[in-house]
């Protein structure tokens, strides 16, 4: 099912593949205790593309992230690097940089010692290194930290040279497992914008780890999710958030209702379904493998509220009333026992929000979807 | 959790003090004289030693007058002045090879994928602290009896070799705990950023193990200068190290020239000691 679903979407691109899986499967352990980290994944990773792999903790992220880097052999399958068969290569033959979730920076190494270790390996001329190690310094503005001992900086900059040293020797792929989980909020922030940006300027394929969703949409230019080893759904930040093909895929990222429901028919790309409270409605297909028994998605911005003169597509009780700023959400008690938040952006004039009103609801147009 | 009132949680914390105090060994009754009495019947011998090694007379239980005699006539004494440099060749070169050694076996140890048998490795490793030393002198006087009578080959090397050997898990322990305290991260990072395995060691590995053989080298180095047992059976004619000649001459009656050459052996083991703390302190940082 999830080979289906795992399909990159036909977007037009003619970007070539550099890094791609094949039945990548990773086992750890031997018999009772043996644990799959990853599960027969298919990947395609493009040149120049900020790619991430979200998922909760567990779901074999880190894992995958070693394979590529040559940490780690797999039991079955293989990887390809812009076309080369990596699969057996040790890491240091990889032209793949890693920036490690902890920094691991060099401690008996300045800074500039650490930003030009990869070159140094590489068998550069010292020349051309001081050059290089220059040019990162001030990509990443630390032009004044470069004979500073490693352990003299602060979480953000440790960051940053970690990054640089990761850089410098212009690896075709940079890995980055977790790099921001260490920072506190607002850094995080500017180094979400400061990666994206190196990201654009150096032109190299990122692939970022994370298990926090907002980040993930806001940084990627295309998103795998992923649980138990497997790859559910790969596609851009807008088809993961507005296209879930999964229901794990809707639930993780943002704000969802998702209600039981069973399939009753097809009306041309258009399901029919039955809600548990016997009320029928129509909702998207998306291509899941939906027997019988499925989900309706409903995000809370696709449905409003039902005014004087619209027929509710659903109704329920008001139990709770949640304001956030600039909108309400409402939380409804649907006839099947179920809960339904409803995001009212306008005012609350001439509506009953009083505990325990009746309140119609309204989707818009292709605003539900039908999910396994 | 987070609607904890602070008071309380500081009242938790500091009540759990309290009772971590009270079951503190330091508190309990007669801890502090127990304590001293130990380090007097640790440090008073050697308190009157070295006190007796600066006495001006010839006597090492009556006190007269402050001198250095004792110290000249050792520094002039030809046989211990030879026991000495071979102490020290001996030490060095068995500080050399057993601290290769054991960073070899610690890294066999830790470095690699995990192995059938690496408990018994260790404990092979580590067996020689526990056999009685005279055991390993007499086995090892044994072996070399039969190496010379079939090889005829004679010399100190059968000292340094023996000496050798017995260093290795003493310069073992301090090796492998440094290297166990070492995330594996930083060597990946080496090899992520294309040093082969064996730049990798040279450029990652070794200087940050660094402190860790500096300290299992001069624990070998002291095991070694401080050793009788084993060098008393294996040490040929004229392979005298200094603790020999001290119970040599021990033999023809205790003078307070042997409290000086005594004497310096321990400033020399304080200080290697010294150095070694200094050496960690400043690593660590
Ligand atoms: N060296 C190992 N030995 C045994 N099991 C392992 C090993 N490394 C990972 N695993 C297991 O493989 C699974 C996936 O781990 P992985 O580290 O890839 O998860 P992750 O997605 O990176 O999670 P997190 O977000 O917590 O970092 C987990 O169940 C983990 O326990
Ligand atoms: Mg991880």
């Amino acid at each position: 099912m999830t080979s289906d679903t795992a399909k990159a979407p036909e977007d037009g691109t003619t970007r070539r593949s550099m890094i791609s899986a094949r039945e990548l499967t990773k086992t750890f352990g031997q018999g009772e205790t043996a644990v799959t980290a990853l599960d027969n994944v298919d990947i395609d990773i493009r040149e120049n593309e900020f790619f991430t792999l979200l998922g909760p903790s567990g779901c074999g992220k880190t894992t995958l992230l070693r394979l590529i880097a040559g940490f780690e052999l797999p039991t079955s399958g293989l990887i390809q690097l812009d076309g080369q068969d990596i699969t057996a290569l040790p890491p240091h033959v990889r032209p793949v940089n890693t920036v490690f979730q902890n920094y691991a920076l060099f401690p008996h190494m300045t800074v500039s010692e650490n930003i030009g270790f990869g070159l140094k390996m590489l068998g550069k001329s010292s020349g051309e290194i001081e050059a290089r190690v220059k040019q990162m310094l001030s990509l990443v503005q630390l032009e004044a930290m470069a004979n500073r001992r490693t352990d003299q900086l602060s979480g953000g900059q440790q960051q940053r040279v970690a990054l640089a040293r990761a850089l410098a020797p212009a690896p075709k792929v940079l890995l980055l497992d977790e790099p921001l989980a260490a920072l506190d909020l607002k850094l995080r922030k500017n180094m979400q914008i400061e990666l994206k940006s190196l990201q654009a300027e150096t032109g190299i394929t990122f692939i970022f780890v994370t298990h926090d969703q907002e980040e993930a949409l806001t940084m990627s230019d295309r998103i795998a999710v992923m649980r138990d080893g497997q790859i559910l759904q790969i596609g851009t930040p807008k088809e993961i958030y507005d296209k879930p093909t999964h229901r794990f895929v809707a639930d993780f990222i943002g704000d969802i209702n998702i209600l039981e429901a069973q399939v009753e028919g097809t009306e041309g790309d258009q399901t029919r379904v039955r809600l548990k409270d016997g009320t029928t409605m129509l909702a998207r297909s998306t291509g899941a493998d939906t027997q019988g028994h499925c989900a309706v998605a409903l995000r809370p911005e696709s449905i409003r509220v039902a005014q004087a003169g619209d027929t509710p597509a659903l109704t329920g009780q008001l139990e709770n009333l949640v304001y956030m700023g600039s909108a309400h959400n409402l939380h409804l008690r649907l006839g099947s026992g179920e809960e339904l938040v409803v995001r009212h952006g306008g005012s609350t004039e001439g509506l009953d929000l009083s505990p325990g009103a009746q309140i119609g609801v309204v989707i818009a147009p292709g605003g539900a979807r039908v999910l396994a | 959790m987070a609607d904890t009132p602070p008071l309380a949680a500081g009242a938790t914390a500091q009540s759990t003090r309290r009772r971590m105090r009270s079951r503190d060994l330091k508190a309990m009754p007669g801890f502090k004289a127990a304590g001293w009495a130990c380090i007097f019947a640790l440090y008073l011998p050697l308190v009157v030693l070295v006190i007796f090694s600066f006495n001006d007379n010839r006597s090492v239980v009556k006190w007269t007058e402050f001198s250095l005699r004792w110290y000249e006539a050792a520094m002039e004494n030809e046989g211990i002045r030879n026991a000495a440099w071979m102490s020290v060749k001996v030490a060095l070169v068995a500080t050399v090879f057993s601290t290769i050694a054991a960073t070899m076996a610690a890294l066999a140890t830790t470095r690699t994928a995990a192995f059938r048998g690496q408990g018994l490795a260790y404990g092979i490793i580590n067996q020689p602290l526990m056999i009685p030393e005279i055991v390993t002198a007499i086995s090892t006087l044994s072996l070399f009896s039969l190496v010379k009578q079939l090889t005829g080959i004679t010399g100190v090397g059968y000292l340094m070799a023996a000496h050798t050997a017995f260093c290795i898990p003493f310069a073992y322990m301090p090796i492998r705990a440094r290297l166990e305290d070492m995330t594996l991260t930083l060597e990946q990072a080496g090899a992520d950023l294309y040093a082969t395995p064996w730049q990798t060691f040279r450029h990652i590995t070794l200087p940050l193990l660094m402190p860790g053989i500096l300290a299992g080298a001069m624990l070998a180095f002291v095991v070694s200068l401080d050793d009788v047992i084993i060098t008393l059976m294996v040490a040929g004619p004229g392979e005298t190290t200094l603790p020999i000649y001290i119970l040599g001459a021990l033999r023809r009656g205790i003078t307070p020239e042997i409290n000086a050459v005594s004497t310096i052996l321990v400033g020399v083991s304080v200080l290697l000691v010294l150095v070694l703390f200094l050496v960690q302190g400043k690593m660590k940082k």
